[in-house]
């Protein structure tokens, strides 16, 4: 079974290669459907397969902006992507992200700030998971009301709605941003970016997770508008992450490459997937991904205070990222396929 | 108040587009890259050669990256995007509205 395992020619060690492209197809199908690198989803992954933890997050970042980039393309033929945001917004989160990976050098020199931080990620994934499902819960109030008075209540209508209250402060220079309907002023999307790239830097992560619901919450975009124009900043902030990390000998392109081949297709599949699912739907989604995110720091968190149950809180933590990437991929392909189904039935009807 | 904010906006961005110029220009920017040699005895053909350069250049190592990276990306996008269409798929028009 040699024929199996591909020599990793910087890092030198033997990966069992089709592990790396089903994790590819995993995380492309959810990254493409909820419009994030998933970074928290691979690296555990990477790691079970036996790679180095030094070259997990260059690989990882260099998969995801190819990735990214094929389903950026496909959403914005779907008309998903506004450019004109992605751009503002990666402005505010370059500046952001500095400011934030200056400010956790200066407190690790006052004290360990590790603990600290990853304190915080809980908190923000909290916060944000209740946020999603709190919207979703006022929705479906909201639909039982309008459906005891005999009515259907229309898509636009949110169940939590920060972002209109935001849209009325009129700061110039205003813009109006075209595919996600809205005209604001242009330090709306700076601030908001501003504030997710600072989190981001504070965290070390890529951002995706916090970005997301940011668009929908505080600027206001409809959900598949904010997917495809968060994947447009990973696409571009990942091939930035991919030079720098290749530059310090931190990335296996070999690697990559062959988890590519399953990300780019599964990135394809998730951007379509978005076709048959309501905004709604992959609210909820999006929120059940983040609740496992949440669990697994957790478990890594609690750690100090169990020191015997080390390893089972590891192998927990490692077998629910890979559980929820395994359901989450799995349910968004079926999801995919009935969708495809009903629309070619439909195609030979006419 | 309006003219003020707005020349405020142009400046903010003329220094964020400008800043990374100004950071060479002050000798900012130039952090040594981790020395780190691949092992290529055990390599052949394409790995070899990959690895070699690796050891020589991590310069025109991250160039290639990044031109082979985006363009796999595309190629077996348009691979899948092939596939998706001959099923049948309509790979131009998002089916449903709403928020």
């Amino acid at each position: 079974m040699e024929w199996l395992y591909v020599l990793m020619p910087i890092a030198g060690v033997k990966i069992f290669w089709p592990g790396l492209i089903i994790l590819g197809i995993g995380v492309g199908i959810i990254g493409g459907f909820f419009g994030m690198g998933g970074a928290w989803m691979v690296t555990p992954g990477l790691n079970i397969l036996g790679f180095p933890m030094a070259f997990a997050i260059g690989t990882d970042i260099a998969h995801m902006a190819g990735k990214s980039l094929i389903s950026t393309m496909r959403h914005g033929k779907f008309g998903n992507v506004d450019y004109k945001l992605g751009l503002i917004m990666l402005v505010g989160t370059v500046v952001g992200f500095e400011v934030g990976a200056q400010m956790v050098m200066w407190l690790e020199r006052i004290g360990n700030v590790e603990k600290v931080v990853r304190w915080i990620y809980i908190a923000l994934l909290a916060g944000i998971a209740w946020m999603v499902f709190h919207d979703v819960g006022k929705r479906k109030k909201m639909e039982r009301a309008a459906a005891a008075k005999g009515e259907v209540l229309d898509d636009s209508v949110q169940g939590i709605d920060f972002a209109s209250k935001l849209h009325k402060i009129k700061i110039p220079p205003m813009v109006h941003l075209k595919e996600a309907g809205i005209y604001c002023s242009a330090w709306l999307p700076i601030a908001v970016s501003f504030f997710t790239g600072w989190l981001a830097g504070i965290l070390g992560i890529g951002g995706g997770l916090i970005r997301m619901p940011a668009l929908i919450y505080l600027i206001g975009c409809p959900t598949h508008v904010a997917v495809g124009t968060d994947l447009f900043e990973v696409a571009i902030s990942g091939l930035y992450g991919a030079a720098t990390y290749t530059w310090k000998g931190r990335t296996e392109l070999v690697a990559a490459l062959i988890m590519l081949i399953g990300a780019a297709m599964g990135a394809q599949v998730g951007a379509v997937a978005t076709k048959y699912i309501k905004g709604y739907g992959i609210r909820v989604a999006f929120g059940l991904a983040v609740v496992g995110c949440a669990i697994s720091i957790l478990l890594k968190l609690v750690q100090p205070w169990l020191p015997a149950y080390k390893s089972i809180l590891d192998a927990a933590s490692t077998t629910l990222v890979l559980g929820l990437v395994l359901s989450m991929s799995v349910y968004i392909f079926v999801k995919m396929v009935q969708g495809a189904k009903r629309e070619i039935a439909m195609k030979k009807n006419r | 108040m309006r003219t003020k904010l707005s020349k405020l906006w142009w400046s903010l961005m003329a220094m964020i587009i400008l800043s990374p110029g100004f950071a060479f220009a002050a000798g900012g920017g130039g952090a040594a890259p981790i020395v780190l040699v691949a092992d290529t005895r055990k390599l052949s053909g394409v790995m070899a050669w990959w690895a070699n350069l690796y050891n020589e250049s991590h310069f025109q190592f991250m160039i290639l990256t990044i031109i082979i990276i985006p363009v796999t990306g595309v190629i077996f996008g348009v691979l899948a995007d092939i596939i998706m269409s001959h099923i049948g798929i309509d790979l131009k028009s998002k089916s449903l509205p709403g928020h």
